[in-house]
């Protein structure tokens, strides 16, 4: 990637701030999703919920499925690929793909390696549970970070929790005189130059995204309250009872966060909530949020 | 006296144009609401989706757009360019008729066909500099309006009147130059 394509990847990031980000699986789905206000849909052949459920490897969709999305919508459309797994990334930047997804959502390729994604044209969004595995996977060329969350749940604790870190962790940075940012370099298992960065401008040197349980719109206020530019939506749009109308009530509860008479009218009357889980009820192995590092 | 730019907050990239600004002296605020606009010198519409951004208007937020730019300067970047053409096209869709030009949306491509020119830009003092274009419409036909850049052949920043339209992002590069245009050349009557 060269300085001039990651300014581009990066600033396509920035196109997506204020909006939502929503999974779709087919056609269908995405023109819902278009229809409702999506800034980008994520084109996938099971939602995160379905995986949990069905078991087994979760791989990259079918390159002929993510066409036919592209075809059918003018938003960006965006893909995943399995953590380290990059020929599945080569696989989909050369289907033009708008932006690639190493995803601990699908099962990882490798157990060691995220994808070195300098090597790549196509922007990255990766997912981060705190400070330093963002910079990790900034260092590596992601040019947008979501926070993990915990997907498929309908639970946004976990999506809370990994905002709540990264946002505080930026704080204590820019607290720090130049010294102590070797250490803290340290701590974070992160490179220099970004902890420098992240002390400098108080923010990551991409745009910082929710992503992982959003369920309502009140979840998608509060994540933007607490620092989220955006929000992904996976199960919450096409596993709740009304679809089109989870949609627009996303969105509207994303672009108005601060504006809680606004939420309260894209609350009411909705329907039913995707299907749920509390995190008790997952053992920690068939937790997502732990793959990768 | 510090103008100040109002940047409709329905979808896209804000915080680059704040900052921008606020680099050139002047205040920004965030546009949401109709009410929001009284007291702006001028208004930018971001980049971002313009599809997103025309479903999060209410009926009323387009009114008041109209009403606003009938007495001061819209300037329209990327997404923003496509509500303020007079037609659109790819899909055909609703947009405010602010400049005199058809444009086209994703004419360029998807994200592997952006890319960064290097631009003439025909302001005083004439002013070259790189520019991004992030899966940008393309301006397919300009009547009266001034075509102020050009890339190959292709107009890429245009003016009519008041109001002013890039389909690239001088927000996301480090140049100041057109920002600055903007708030010297913003009008109202």
């Amino acid at each position: 990637m060269t300085e001039e394509r990651r300014q581009l990847n990066v600033g396509l990031a920035r196109q997506l701030c204020n909006g939502v980000i929503m999974d779709v699986t087919n056609v269908e789905e995405a023109k819902i999703a278009e229809e409702a206000g999506a800034c980008a849909v994520m084109a996938l052949e099971r939602v995160p919920s379905d995986i949990r459920k069905e078991g087994g490897v979760a791989r990259m969709s079918d390159p002929e499925m993510i066409t036919r999305i592209k075809e059918a919508v003018s938003i960006p459309v965006m893909a995943k690929c399995r953590i380290g797994h990059f020929a599945e990334a080569q696989v989909l930047q050369a289907l033009g793909i708008d932006f690639i997804d190493e995803s601990e959502v699908l099962t990882p390729a490798d157990d060691d390696n995220h994808v070195d994604k300098t090597l790549f044209d196509a922007p990255f969004v990766c997912g981060a549970t705190n400070l330093g595995e963002a910079l990790r996977r900034i260092s590596e060329g992601a040019c947008l970070i979501r926070t993990k969350g915990e997907a498929g749940t309908g639970n946004v604790v976990e999506g809370v929790r990994h905002m709540r870190t990264i946002v505080q962790e930026i704080k204590k940075l820019t607290q720090m005189d130049s010294a102590e940012l070797y250490a803290a370099a340290k701590n974070l298992q992160a490179p220099l130059h970004l902890v420098q960065y992240v002390a400098e401008h108080g923010k990551l040197p991409v745009p910082n995204f929710a992503a992982g349980g959003v369920a309502t719109p009140a979840d998608a206020s509060l994540l933007r309250q607490i620092g989220a530019e955006s929000v992904f939506v996976g199960s919450g749009i096409f596993r709740s009872s009304d679809p089109p109308g989870f949609a627009r009530a996303i969105v509207e509860a994303t672009i108005y966060y601060n504006d809680p008479a606004k939420v309260m009218e894209a609350s009411r009357n909705l329907g039913e909530a995707m299907p749920s889980l509390t995190m008790e009820s997952i053992p920690a192995a068939e937790r997502l949020a732990g793959r990768g590092w | 006296m510090t103008k100040k730019i109002g940047l409709l907050g329905l979808q896209g990239c804000l915080e680059p144009h704040a900052a921008k600004f606020a680099a050139c002296g002047a205040e920004t605020a965030k546009v949401l609401e109709p009410g929001q606009l009284s007291g702006l010198d001028a208004l930018v519409i971001p980049g971002g989706e313009s599809s997103t951004m025309l479903r999060a208007a209410s009926s009323e937020m387009w009114q008041a757009l109209v009403l606003f730019a009938a007495h001061k300067s819209v300037w329209g970047v990327c997404a923003g360019s496509i509500l303020m053409a007079r037609e659109v096209r790819n899909p055909q869709q609703r947009s405010l008729g602010l400049l005199d030009m058809v444009i086209e949306r994703n004419a360029y491509g998807a994200q592997n066909e952006s890319f960064a020119a290097e631009l003439a830009v025909a302001i005083e003092p004439a002013h070259r500099a790189t520019y991004l274009f992030i899966r940008a419409p393309r301006i397919i036909e300009t009547g009266d309006a001034q075509v102020m850049a050009e890339h190959k052949g292709i107009p890429v920043m245009v003016r009519n009147g008041r109001h002013l339209a890039t389909t690239f992002h001088p927000e996301l590069t480090e140049d100041l130059a057109i920002h600055r245009w903007f708030l010297a050349n913003c009008a109202s009557d």
